[in-house]
């Protein structure tokens, strides 16, 4: 039996991530033995004694080799596993309650491969996998100078692991296996004595909601994202406990955090896609409490990767890195933990379980070790240099983190909020996109003027008189910019804000690029664009981090549009009857109804569009209702240009027939730019996280000049 | 289906029974002493005929004003959605609802209200009590704030007392364009 | 592997003591919200809380507009949450306002039909065309289906003459047996 088979597998990785922690942690025992030291019993101190004998060198060094390994085996058995697991679910095993979940004979096979992380057993399943895989990539790297931290990275990466797979293997196990018993059929792990296996003739088939090609990649690119914030956190962790506190952890994962937070960005952004393609509400962000639990280790990440140039450029801020990076850490768990555990209803909780306790003891625990190991190596966390002046690059990254905390703050609010209403007044309350907007706003705000200036500013030492200067021509130029915009597009003073502080962030970055190529021009003599070429190739975190502020602020154009300008009319129309809006005139000119090729029932309607009276072409609004689901997706007729979005819906709770539709249409302005700045911003990251193929030689703090190798070389 | 005299009755009958309704609504904990009748297909007619007549019939609100406030409320039944794209049948008759209300020239804030009265506060999307929903985040905020400033503070103490000593790698201050000297030495340093 | 020596310059007590305060009490508010998610509805045995009850003029109980369950002290209490855009709902009304006009004459059962998150004109609507008749009343602000952790309509709770809940049937019930075979054991 292959489920079987599948159930072995998970529980052998368990044991061997089990098993890995321990070894991994042990082949230290000196940290056990002063543990023990501390309680004053005698058996307790014959423990520390024994420990203490068992710290040699040999021993240790063989004992990390054994977790290694063992480490390393996790990735092939999980691979195995999920291979099963994939094969069960191509080939129709319905007789396993996790294929029986997700898929039907009538979907597609790429879908029911996909459908691997459509349900809850699969996708924790998937987790522990990627999980596995980066922690293998870890280990397999040159370790040379770093040895003291492998035993500890090893140690975080497998209790995280050990944690994930344990769950699926105990409590989500998608390798169940329906059996008829007297008293009926149910899923189990084992054959119960008396039973028949039982196979359902076909499955209630995926969710429709994540039949998308966008839900194919939404949720590995998260998860990437959540599982590669591990390996920083791992090396954090390894430089606490065995006390290298300097920025040696930093520059070891600093392109992990890069590829992390790629990752984690763009699956935001696909999930957006996602939303605005397939939920059918004319927008890509709702605010919702999932969408907001992906987004907060977003926020602490991004926090992090700034401050973290500030403990390498300068020494300072240990302790907020250390502390920020174990905040992604548990806020990446406590994301899957929100979407996991039922605590908050949601459009994204499609699974509500029994898991939700056991993530919390683990949230709980992580959090509190990691905090104790940050209190316990404070003194040692000293900054080594202090701040000189309130407009240094250092300073304005510091309010920078302060923004993104504030932000973070707003959102854990946010999703908090509802449960202390109702745990201490008793009334529920629903806190919706107006409280998040009208709260992040300014600070979103104040994020792009920082963004804007924080690059002008020197490390050490700016004034106001160098910082102007730098300033004075792209700021002018803003100025001219946001008149115009007053003149000819909007009075919206909002918008003017935002766009101005857009112009303001796009000049200065142009310009610092141009004085950047300038220079080199000068002292290279070389032509403008080979200029541009090897400045960012000599620079690429910088000028790829330009490009991503970049990409940023195409994607606050976007945003800006779609939020302050989004226009919407509703109304039935009969065959040949229009409605007009922003410009636009629809018209209504066809319905049919027929059935899909994987069967489901597709209502489509053809409106024709007209702009200022020219013909522009038609659309196909459309209701898909999945018959094995029983769930309808409305899937909007969209018209994407630079200037605004045409989108129409039409309304799956009003019959739709010839002599009477209902329609719902959108105009989006400016909303392609986000979808543009998502591109841009990935070749920024891409530029500034690729590996180098000849690994600069850098000086470590502490002194000795060190090859920088990071896993990612 | 009703016939073209009943709808008539149906009307005035209404019109009377809305009369009793405002009353109520002001008071939503005291529903007693009025009646309503079949109103709900009176209600879709007008809506089925809405887009056709929606001029003649002057005070029908339109799909579009109901939306404006739906968009601001969320129905228990399907959680974090917004009532103006929840396709759920009790989503539709809170919009109707919505509709009866406006027509009876009820205002957005007075509706909101008698719907987070009548079925919770959650049903109002912004929290209405702004206070409590505000107060601990901007606390928060202000706190980190006066956290940052006093840290900086502390920051720059030590440089007025040793003045002289350079940080590590702070470089001299150079009076004109320091930026493209600072571009220069880190290019000359690479290549 | 390199030894580090004692810390220089520890936390301050006081700043320790306020992060493990916060640290702890955050979470046990998601503690809290985490167990609240995992109780189901409220357990048969448990003794119900007082709630008040408007009626909908026309459906009252003994002629009063609003009734509280310790009024019906003494008398076995069927609680009935409904929808009117509850389609399960249908299937049970008719065996429910059956057995109303069962056991009315006995003067020892009342039901209570729960009107959840319904609009006053549906709802209307509904009781008309099922010709129900037993007390009904609308959820103000869903205060009793908080009460009574529903999980979705329809639910039936039966409460006995002490106010000890003593069934919860969820889903529609598809025979008038299975409402007599909860409600005659109550009444001895």
């Amino acid at each position: 039996m292959i489920a079987n088979l599948g159930l072995g597998i998970l529980l052998i990785t368990f044991f061997v991530t089990v098993y890995s922690a321990i070894t991994a942690s042990f082949s230290n025992p000196k940290i056990f033995a002063r543990l023990f030291r501390g309680i004053p019993t005698a058996s307790a101190q014959r423990w520390a004694n024994d420990l203490e004998k068992l710290d040699t060198p040999q021993r240790a060094a063989s004992m990390v080799e054994s977790a290694r390994r063992a480490m390393l085996l996790t990735f092939p058995l999980l691979t195995l596993a999920s291979g099963l697991l994939i094969y069960l679910l191509v080939n129709e095993h319905y007789e396993v309650q996790f294929v029986y979940e997700v898929t039907s004979r009538s979907m597609p096979t790429y879908l029911k491969v996909t459908a691997w992380w459509g349900g809850q057993a699969g996708s924790l399943l998937f987790w522990s996998w990627l999980m596995s895989a980066f922690a293998s990539l870890v280990t397999l790297r040159k370790w040379d100078r770093d040895r003291e931290f492998l035993p500890w990275v090893i140690f975080v990466s497998c209790f995280t692991l050990a944690f994930f797979v344990g769950m699926t293997a105990f409590f989500e196990n998608p390798f169940r296996v329906f059996y008829q018993t007297p008293t009926g059929v149910e899923a189990y792990l084992f054959q119960p004595a008396n039973s028949v296996l039982f196979t359902p003739e076909d499955g209630q088939g995926l969710n429709p909601l994540l039949r998308h090609p966008g839900m194919i990649i939404h949720p590995p690119m998260l998860y990437l994202g959540f599982v590669s914030f591990v390996i920083p956190f791992a090396f954090a962790i390894a430089a606490l406990v065995t006390g290298r506190t300097d920025d040696r952890w930093i520059r070891l994962t600093r392109r992990w955090a890069l590829w992390a937070w790629l990752f984690l960005t763009f699956g935001l952004v696909l999930g957006g896609r996602w939303a605005y393609d397939v939920l059918g509400w004319g927008g890509y962000w709702g605010w919702d409490p999932v969408e907001i639990a992906a987004f907060m280790p977003w926020l602490t990440g991004t926090a992090f990767l700034h401050s973290v140039m500030i403990q390498e450029k300068r020494g300072m801020l240990k302790h907020w890195n250390m502390l920020l990076i174990i905040l992604t850490y548990d806020l990446v768990i406590f994301g899957t933990f929100l979407t996991r555990s039922g605590v908050l209803s949601s459009v994204h909780a499609f699974a509500q379980s029994a898991i939700g306790p056991l993530f919390f003891t683990y949230i709980a625990i992580t959090l509190i070790a990691s905090v104790a190991l940050v209190i316990y190596r404070w003194g040692s966390l000293k900054a080594e240099t202090e701040m000189h002046s309130l407009l240094s690059r250092e300073a304005l990254f510091l309010f920078n983190n302060l923004l993104f905390m504030s932000i973070l703050v707003v959102c854990f609010w946010g999703v908090i909020y509802p449960l202390t209403s109702e745990l201490f007044t008793g009334a529920k309350v629903t806190v919706g996109p107006a409280f998040y907007e009208r709260a992040n706003g300014p600070l979103f705000a104040a994020l792009l003027f920082l963004m804007g200036i924080a690059p002008l500013s020197a490390w050490g030492h700016s004034t106001l008189q160098t910082l102007g200067r730098a300033a004075w021509k792209p700021t002018v130029l803003a100025i001219l910019i946001t008149a115009a915009l007053y003149l000819f597009y909007t009075q919206n003073p909002y918008a003017l804000i935002g766009f101005s502080l857009v112009a303001f962030v796009i000049l200065i970055t142009l310009y610092e690029y141009w004085r950047g190529a300038r220079a080199r021009q000068k002292s290279h003599s070389e032509n403008i664009f080979t200029a541009l070429w090897n400045l960012t190739g000599r620079d690429r975190r910088r000028y790829g981090g330009y490009i991503v502020h970049l990409s940023i602020t195409l994607m606050a154009i976007g945003i800006l549009g779609i939020e302050l300008f989004q226009m919407e009319t509703q109304g039935t129309l009969e065959i040949n009857q229009s409605a007009s809006i922003g410009g636009y005139d629809v018209v209504y000119q066809d319905i049919a109804r027929f059935i899909g090729p994987d069967g489901r029932e597709v209502t489509r309607a053809v409106v024709g569009i007209y702009q200022n009276g020219q013909y522009l072409g038609e659309l196909y609004p459309r209701i898909d209702y999945y018959w094995d689901a029983q769930q309808s997706m409305t899937i909007p007729g969209q018209r994407a240009t630079m200037k605004d979005d045409l989108y129409i819906l039409l309304v799956n709770w009003e019959p739709a027939s010839a002599t009477g539709a209902t329609f719902k249409i959108y105009v989006n302005p400016l909303v392609n730019w986000l979808w543009m700045g998502s591109l841009l911003f990935l070749l920024g990251i891409v530029i500034a996280a690729w590996p180098d193929k000849d690994p600069e030689r850098v000086a470590v703090r502490s002194g000795k000049p060190v090859r920088e190798v990071s896993a990612a070389d | 289906m009703l016939r073209i005299g009943e709808l008539r009755l149906e009307t005035e009958e209404r019109r009377n029974e809305l009369k009793m309704k405002r009353k109520i609504l002001t008071t939503p904990q005291k529903i007693t002493g009025h009646r309503l009748f079949l109103v709900i297909l009176f209600a879709s007619l007008l809506a089925l005929a809405l887009f056709s007549v929606v001029s003649a019939q002057g005070t029908t609100p339109t799909d579009d004003e109901v939306n404006r406030i739906a968009k601001k409320l969320y129905c228990p039944v399907c959680e974090n959605v917004p009532l103006d794209v929840c396709p759920t049948e009790a989503c539709r008759q809170w919009r109707e609802q919505i509709r009866e209300m406006l027509s009876e020239g009820r205002t957005e804030e007075e509706i909101i209200d008698y719907f987070a009265v009548t079925y919770g506060e959650r049903a109002a999307g912004d929290p209405r009590d702004k206070v409590k929903a505000y107060l601990i985040p901007v606390v928060a905020i202000l706190l980190g704030t006066a956290m940052l400033v006093r840290a900086l503070q502390m920051w720059k103490k030590p440089k007025a007392a040793e003045a002289v000593t350079p940080a590590r790698e702070a470089k001299p201050i150079v009076p004109r364009d320091e930026y493209v000297t600072r571009i220069e030495e880190e290019l000359k340093k690479r290549s | 592997m390199t030894e580090t020596t004692s810390p220089r310059r520890a936390v301050p007590l006081w700043i320790q003591i306020t992060v493990w305060a916060f640290l702890v009490g955050l979470l046990a508010i998601v503690a809290m919200g985490l167990s609240r998610a995992q109780q189901g509805t409220v357990q048969p045995g448990q003794r119900i809380d007082d709630f008040t009850l408007t009626f909908y003029s026309g459906y009252e109980w003994d002629g009063r507009s609003e009734i509280k369950l310790s009024d019906l002290r003494g008398k076995i209490v069927v609680i009935n949450f409904w929808a009117s855009w509850c389609k399960p709902c249908e299937q049970e009304a008719a065996e429910l306002q059956q057995a109303w006009t069962e056991y009315e004459p006995t003067g020892e059962v009342v039901f209570l039909g729960i009107d959840y998150v319904d609009t006053e004109t549906d709802a209307r609507v509904y009781l008309k065309k099922f010709g129900i008749t037993f007390p009904n009343g609308p959820d103000l602000a869903t205060k009793i289906s908080q009460y009574f952790r529903i999980k979705g309509v329809p639910e039936t709770y039966f409460v006995d003459k002490d106010g000890v809940l003593r069934y919860v049937q969820v889903g529609p019930f598809v025979s008038i047996e299975q409402i007599r075979a909860q409600i005659d054991p109550l009444l001895k």
